[in-house]
């Protein structure tokens, strides 16, 4: 297994860990079964996310892309954040192992999760804006049932 | 202080100064080929002979009873396959074998099942040790091999070899063993055990990598593995690799003359190990606590993942293994521990820990001082542990 420097430093060295106090938009994706849990918290402000932070339970990968994942959306107006792929998140780390990609889409899953639930506490249905978040679930077989993880 | 602490000698061992010794004058003064008959060539199979009767001695067998291979793999390949093909002619296509053998066994005996074979995988219970009663009842008329690990390699359990012999023995059914783990760490006596075929690797006991052995128990019909010339009594055919052969029969030798001090100072160390993480809250133990290896640590950290838990340990200059699925490549946690029954979540928080002889309690203390530390780390940043924790308040 073979990791970038840019994972590596982001595994270390988490940016922006732990619980954000006046988060109003909490997102939570993956599962215990599959390994890995991600879950984000965003501060929004005037449609711009003022303040993030995550928490995850996972590997280096995991860890890694989750952080930067909330590097890439701070200060970021929503529609910005929406915006960000997994892809971007690979690329800004500069790329993750095959097996490994799942965690980025993870990472990407989970602000989309954070800014539904921003939406919901906002009273504003979040269908129209974010659509549906697949979720991560595989039995014991051998491939993930989630189709983004493949 | 940080240290650099090996502690993955089931995975690998380095090659010790005395068998690298023994081994360079191979490589460049006696380099002849052992088949030849002028003095460099003869010069080369003498000490295979030596080899031969040193891993034969380690193991109560004859030397006439030991093929050398390239390792555990193709010894495990070998013993099953050759079996299975030969016994097939007899009409006896059913094999016994354990869910948590390693792939080495686990692949080879699924590919006998796509070519009709029908296979038995034993339940090795939640102590992760095979019953011999379960073995018993599994034989039927058509079973031509009962292949059962002698140690598992994850979680060191040691399974009750003499007594699932003596069932196979009564049953007249072959016995096949892979040793790998256990070779070095635990007393085996082929004939009082009553194994007909066993796999044993180097480079786990201090030799290089790419050379073990299968022992072939006297009279045994066997097909060749390499058509060829006649090395290996035209079993295995290939001009051998002399210099690794002879750096196995000198680990071998070294390895079953220190055995007992060697494993009471480990299971010291081991214990120590095990005492000291189990003060962490919401960990475990896996696998039989005194039927184990003397240097095989496996315990699981609720909350936490492996492979962030080997990368904070490789910081700390920490080599360690784990059952994750993020270490074993697919999705899934490690089937041994699975076969133990753990759920999957706690499975993908597993440690092991395997300690050798280079191992000091100076790396006991080193581990113990650092753990905690970093499962707590991995805790905090996880919402898996907010949850335990919520759980059980």
């Amino acid at each position: 297994m073979a990791y970038s420097e840019k994972v590596m430093d982001h595994f270390a060295n988490p940016r922006n860990v732990g619980e954000l106090a006046g988060a109003n938009g909490i997102g939570e994706v993956g599962n215990s079964k599959c390994g890995d849990i991600m879950r984000m918290y965003i501060k929004v402000e005037n449609n711009i996310i003022q303040d993030v932070s995550f928490k995850t339970f996972g590997c280096g990968a995991a860890i890694a892309t989750s952080s930067m994942a909330t590097e890439l959306i701070k200060g970021k107006t929503i529609e910005e954040a929406l915006q960000l792929t997994n892809s971007a998140v690979m690329e800004a780390l500069d790329g993750l192992p095959p097996v490994k990609v799942h965690c980025s889409v993870l990472a990407e899953q989970a602000i989309k999760a954070a800014l539904k639930n921003y939406y919901e506490n906002q009273g504003i249905d979040p269908t129209p804006f974010i659509g549906e978040i697949p979720e991560c679930h595989h039995d014991h077989g051998d491939s993930c049932g989630c189709g983004s993880c493949e | 202080m940080k240290r650099f602490v090996y502690a993955d000698n089931a995975a690998t061992t380095p090659v010790s100064q005395d068998v690298l010794k023994a081994m360079l004058p191979y490589y460049t003064e006696y380099y002849g080929n052992p088949s030849s008959l002028y003095s460099v060539g003869r010069d080369a199979k003498k000490p295979l002979e030596l080899a031969r009767e040193q891993v034969a001695n380690c193991l109560n067998a004859f030397p006439n009873e030991i093929f050398f291979t390239s390792g555990g793999s193709e010894a495990d390949n070998w013993a099953i396959k050759g079996i299975a093909h030969e016994l097939a002619k007899k009409g006896k296509k059913h094999i016994i074998t354990s869910k948590f053998e390693h792939h080495a066994v686990l692949h080879t005996v699924q590919a006998l099942e796509k070519e009709g074979f029908a296979v038995t995988y034993l339940e090795v219970y939640e102590n992760g040790i095979v019953r011999p009663e379960d073995v018993e009842a599994a034989i039927r008329e058509d079973t031509a091999l009962v292949s059962i690990m002698y140690a598992n390699n994850e979680i060191g359990t040691i399974q009750p070899i003499p007594e699932i012999g003596a069932v196979c023995k009564k049953h007249k059914v072959l016995f096949h063993t892979d040793a790998v783990q256990a070779v070095g760490n635990v007393v085996i006596d082929v004939k009082e055990q009553n194994i007909d075929l066993l796999s044993l690797s180097g480079h786990k006991l201090h030799a290089p990598k790419g050379v073990g052995a299968l022992y072939i128990r006297r009279g045994l019909r066997m097909p060749n593995l390499v058509d060829g010339g006649a090395q290996e009594r035209g079993r295995r055919a290939g001009t051998e690799n002399v210099a690794g052969i002879v750096g196995l029969g000198v680990a071998m030798q070294q390895a079953c003359a220190t055995i007992e001090e060697r494993t009471q100072r480990l299971t010291k160390m081991r214990d120590r190990l095990i005492a000291g993480a189990s003060k962490i809250e919401r960990s475990r133990l896996n696998g039989d606590p005194v039927k184990r290896l003397p240097g095989n640590f496996n315990m699981c950290f609720e909350g936490i993942e492996g492979e962030s838990l080997l990368l904070k340990l490789d910081f700390a200059g920490i080599c360690a293994s784990s059952g994750s699925a993020c270490t074993s490549g697919s999705l899934d946690p490690s089937h041994v521990l699975l076969a133990i029954g753990l759920p999957h979540e706690i499975a993908h928080g597993s440690l092991r820990i395997s300690l050798s002889d280079q191992n000091t309690e100076e790396d006991v203390d080193y581990i113990l001082e650092v753990l905690p530390g970093i499962v707590s780390y991995l805790r905090d940043m996880s919402p898996l542990w907010d949850e335990i924790v919520r759980n059980h308040a």
